[in-house]
């Protein structure tokens, strides 16, 4: 049941693909034009804000929604004419779950193989590989509304896996877990990776972008604003951040400082003032002397590597940071 | 051929579902029990003291079978409204099973639970009086087959476009209960004001209470027959077709 096609060239790759969603009154452009590739073995990270339309891409990528205009491969085939091929090829993970809490997981596992055409023994088979694999064996044949959320997640990466797909589809996997669980679905998503699984997944994690996606998109209103690695990604931001926090004048700190030459970039919000500077460690003293010289003063000074919260702030204008967690 | 063997696999499922669940099956026949306890008896004086020679629950049983159908399967879409929440039909979408599986599987399903059902009636029923006419009552049980894969489709294209409960409820309601009313399940419709009577024909639930009740007293000859089943046959084959087309669009 392995599905295989050439190697090399991208896993997935669209072209200006949009939705537009239309109601009696109104008409929401959820995705306004995305052109991504991801490569054959990555994991790539889809990070926004709730309603950026990262959902909205990711099922029109798993054939689930068809696109207003645009057009896009998935493995290997085109989802507007081969969308049976790409079914086969991929696997999807929705954010709410996706089994019955009276099923076992195993019966879930066992239905799901034979839906991919499996016949009753290798379903089986391949469901007892998936259980342990996920380290359910002991809670395969108790429904699924008994399972700890962590391990109805792990039931849930399974139903996508069971028929070895070229492709995971995963969306927001972490959402909603606790931290040790949350640790435990990255390690999960990395082994997928190392048995040669590419995996696409949203959040709107920073550090789960960070730290599990060799590449990743920003999305924000429906565009893409930023693709690369992390690294690359914090570069263009362009050296280091410092921040102060400030009780007092904060338009007259903010126009002293942003007149210096190290200061490539700065910004205020709220009591604090950002700035991009090339050197942190020397800007720090550097700043403080010109302010003390001006009879001014900060109340803390901070200074940090930019983070993928800078990428996002640089690019939009808003901090992923204010996002409630959910 | 796959969509053969999608339909099994989905019928097999909600099989195991709903047994797993037999509250449903027990609400189901609660209310028509209820029916032929408290109901038939006094519909048995009324008719014997009006001087009718037929036996009522001949006439009766009849119609109670046929709101059985209907109502059963009328209020299936809520289980896939909850099947839609859980993402269980999302995550069958994205795999390559046949989309008419979906819809058929689990039609397939309701209409095994609503034959149980009559079934259970039927037998439950020979106490209080009713004569069985075992060929009758096969063509009974066709009619209201066909009463199920006219009734379920149309409950599942519901539950996919509305997706709640609350807005379910009363679209069913407001259609089964009229439709149930003009059919002539309680009181015959020869009752009836003439203006009422030719809504109760417009009604093609109408022929299939009359064709199961000459079915249940063998009266073969009727015309009612073969009318109350072509309408359900092509009742059925509408429905299903609107119903695979809502399970293949299905978004969001």
């Amino acid at each position: 049941m392995t599905t295989k096609q050439g190697t090399g060239g991208p896993m997935i790759q669209t072209h200006d693909l949009r939705r537009t969603f239309k109601s009696r009154k109104s008409e929401i452009e959820a995705v306004r034009g995305v052109d991504l590739e991801v490569q054959a073995g990555e994991i790539f990270g889809f990070l926004g804000p709730n309603g950026a339309g990262k959902t909205t891409t990711l099922r029109m990528l798993a054939t689930l929604l068809p696109p207003t205009s645009g057009t896009a491969t998935v493995a290997g085939a085109d989802l507007a004419t081969e969308p049976q091929t790409v079914r086969r090829r991929i696997g999807y993970v929705p954010q709410g779950g996706s089994t019955d809490p009276a099923m076992t997981g195993r019966g879930e596992l066992v239905l799901q193989g034979r839906l991919y055409g499996m016949d009753k023994s290798t379903a089986q088979a391949r469901a007892a590989e998936v259980l342990k694999a996920l380290d359910l064996e002991s809670a395969a044949d108790r429904g699924a509304g008994t399972y700890s959320g962590g391990m109805r997640r792990r039931l849930d990466i399974g139903l996508g896996i069971v028929h070895r797909p070229s492709v995971l589809f995963l969306d927001e996997p972490t959402t909603g877990l606790d931290p040790q669980a949350r640790a435990r679905m990255w390690d999960e998503i990395r082994g997928l990776r190392e048995g040669g699984t590419t995996v696409f997944l949203t959040t709107h994690y920073l550090e789960e972008a960070d730290a599990l996606a060799d590449r990743l998109a920003i999305i924000d209103h429906g565009r893409i604003v930023a693709e690369g690695t992390a690294d690359e990604l914090k570069r263009q931001v362009a050296g280091d951040v410092v921040t102060l926090g400030i009780d007092g004048d904060i338009e007259h700190i903010l126009q002293t400082v942003r007149d210096q030459p190290f200061v490539r970039e700065a910004s205020s919000e709220d009591e604090l003032i950002r700035l991009y500077v090339d050197q942190g460690d020397t800007a720090v003293p550097q700043l403080i002397r010109i302010l003390d010289g001006e009879g001014l003063r900060a109340n803390t000074i901070s200074l940090a590597r930019p983070s993928l919260d800078d990428v996002f702030l640089r690019q939009t204008g808003r901090s992923l940071r204010e996002e409630p967690a959910a | 051929m796959n969509t053969i063997r999608d339909t099994w696999l989905i019928y097999q499922r909600s099989m195991w579902l709903t047994i797993k669940q037999p509250v449903w099956l027990i609400f189901g026949l609660m209310q028509p029990i209820l029916y032929l306890v408290l109901f038939g008896p006094l519909l048995e004086g009324a008719t014997s003291a009006a001087g009718a020679t037929t036996n009522a629950f001949n006439w009766f049983v009849p119609g109670l079978l046929i709101q059985v159908a209907v109502f059963g399967a009328a209020f299936t879409g809520f289980g896939l409204i909850a099947e839609l929440r859980y993402g269980v039909v999302e995550r069958m979408r994205v795999t390559p099973m046949s989309r008419f599986a979906m819809l058929l599987g689990r039609s397939l399903r309701d209409v095994t639970m609503l034959l149980a059902q009559a079934t259970i009636m039927i037998v439950l029923a020979i106490p209080f009086g009713l004569v069985v006419d075992p060929a009758g009552v096969v063509v009974t049980l066709l009619l209201l087959a066909l009463i199920g894969l006219a009734f379920a489709p149309l409950s599942y294209t519901a539950a996919l476009t509305l997706r709640s409960e609350d807005a379910l409820a009363p679209l069913v309601n407001g259609i089964a209960l009229p439709l149930l009313l003009l059919s002539g399940i309680l009181l015959p419709m020869a009752l009836a004001p003439a203006w009422l009577q030719s809504l109760s024909n417009l009604n093609p639930l109408t022929h299939a209470v009359d064709a199961a009740r000459a079915l249940f007293n063998g009266v073969w000859a009727s015309s009612e027959i073969a009318l109350g089943v072509g309408l359900m046959a092509a009742l059925a084959v509408f429905s299903v077709w609107v119903a695979s087309r809502a399970f293949a669009r299905a978004t969001a």
